[in-house]
């Protein structure tokens, strides 16, 4: 593998100046978020860097659960800032994050133990890349499927009564609200499964041959993060929707709207 | 002296006791099996949310018994198919009528005006007449035992509201059911009911239609 050298690092961040001052040039008043998110990813990408190196140095199961404990805390708070309406109190955080937690969490578990199968099963260089493309997935699947939802639910409460007040149960008055949160939650993977290798090389796969593994090794690779993520965002996605629309009402089958906190402005 | 003989004392078919529901009330009054009464007060005094409270759609303290049995007793879905209401504006889920009747016959739609073919029509293309109508001849589907009207001919012509007041006066007769008509029209509440409740601050007075 070549390695890079940070002559060549600056080189291509010379084009990123080159564009700034192009922005600046033409006044359209982009330069200074350009700058700041590209220092942003150069200082990120930098730090996770040399986490990374520490936990591969020790790989320490103690280490490597704490990593993948901030990771979906911090996933949890992603799939909770992108609610319009999310859930008040513990309920906005913790529904996210615990679908989160029984999906990827789950099926990175069991596809370290059976399919990777190395040695020792929480091997960070595994363990870590593998988890991070698990809940950067499901995060976006889970996001879009709750906002749907309490959205949807929101616009259609006078709809939702009404088939209550025909006697209809909970399950049945949310029942196609739930399905279509589903499918929009859904949507982003069965999407870029059926693009992958076409429109796009999933970047994966691009590195893993950019740093000299055979391609069908890449290939076989990719696939079973597919696999993974589908499943994974699958369910993840099935059982947010399933606790939220639960939420929404009470034992009495009674539409709650209440516990929704107000849009963002 | 003879000893005046008195009819036998039945437990009303719905009665509503100590009923408190966003800060209003207590409301109390009770309707016996087969009777119409008929439900009066200004805008905004609580009479929409008298009814849902009723039909068990928001919280609320106190208790409604349908033939004795308590609210809190039967799952919310089968309160809600026996104790139905009818809210000022209905509302349509499927693109056509029909979808929302499940391919059952109803009978009422031909005394409510309607042809067969209605059932076949769009819900976006229904007039908010039609809707209110069809929402009746809907809710009747469930054959409930208790008919919570909100001001069910609201949007209707004269000849539709009468054919609207003789289903509901027919299903009352035919089944025995309990109606509490809302109407903002002294006239059709003399006409629709045997007895009238007003709605005030106080809760609800019995009195004059």
């Amino acid at each position: 593998m070549i390695t890079l050298s940070v002559f060549d690092l600056s080189l291509a961040a010379l084009l990123v100046l080159i564009l700034a001052a192009l922005s600046w040039h033409m006044r359209l008043g982009l330069e200074r978020s350009l700058l700041i998110a590209t220092l942003r990813m150069v200082v990120q990408l930098s730090l996770i860097g040399l986490v990374l190196k520490t936990i591969f140095a020790t790989s320490g199961l103690l280490w490597v659960s704490l990593m993948a404990v901030v990771m979906l805390l911090a996933a949890g708070r992603e799939v909770m800032t992108r609610q319009q309406r999310r859930l008040k109190g513990w309920w906005g955080y913790g529904l996210g994050t615990g679908a989160m937690f029984i999906s990827s969490f789950a099926v990175t578990v069991l596809a370290l133990f059976t399919m990777i199968g190395n040695q020792p099963w929480y091997e960070p260089q595994y363990a870590i890349p593998l988890l991070g493309m698990m809940l950067g997935n499901t995060m976006s699947g889970i996001a879009l499927a709750l906002d749907r939802l309490t959205q949807t639910a929101w616009q259609q409460r006078a709809i939702i009564e009404q088939r209550l007040m025909l006697g209809q149960t909970r399950t049945e008055a949310i029942d196609e609200i739930r399905r279509e949160a589903m499918r929009s939650g859904m949507m982003h993977i069965i999407n870029a499964m059926a693009a992958a290798g076409i429109v796009s090389l999933p970047g994966m796969m691009t590195g893993q041959i950019l740093a000299g593994a055979p391609p069908m090794e890449a290939v076989k690779y990719q696939i079973l993060i597919m696999f993974l993520i589908a499943a994974g965002t699958g369910f993840g996605v099935t059982a947010a929707l399933w606790l939220a629309s639960r939420r929404l009402f009470d034992e009495r089958h009674r539409l709650r709207l209440e516990v929704l906190s107000a849009p963002r402005p | 002296m003879v000893a005046l003989e008195r009819p036998p004392v039945s437990d009303p078919l719905l009665r509503v006791s100590r009923l408190i529901t966003h800060q209003r009330g207590p409301f109390d009054l009770s309707i016996d099996a087969g009777e119409c009464v008929s439900l009066r007060g200004p805008s905004g005094s609580g009479k929409s949310l008298l009814l849902r409270a009723i039909a068990d759609l928001d919280p609320h303290q106190g208790e409604v018994w349908l033939d004795g049995v308590a609210c809190a007793q039967i799952p919310a879905p089968q309160w809600r198919r026996q104790v139905a209401l009818l809210p000022v504006e209905s509302q349509w889920w499927q693109d056509e009528v029909s979808a929302h009747f499940y391919g059952v016959a109803c009978p009422w739609l031909i005394p409510l005006g309607f042809g067969e073919a209605a059932l076949g029509w769009q819900v976006s293309r229904l007039s908010s007449g039609e809707k209110q109508r069809l929402a009746l001849a809907r809710a009747l589907m469930n054959r409930p035992r208790v008919l919570l009207l909100d001001e069910p001919s609201a949007s209707l012509d004269e000849v539709s509201a009468a054919a609207l007041e003789a289903v509901v006066a027919d299903y009352r007769h035919d089944t025995g059911a309990a109606v509490l008509w809302v109407s903002h029209s002294a006239a059709q509440a003399a006409r629709v009911a045997t007895r009238h409740y007003q709605l005030t601050p106080q809760g609800v007075q019995e009195g004059e239609p």
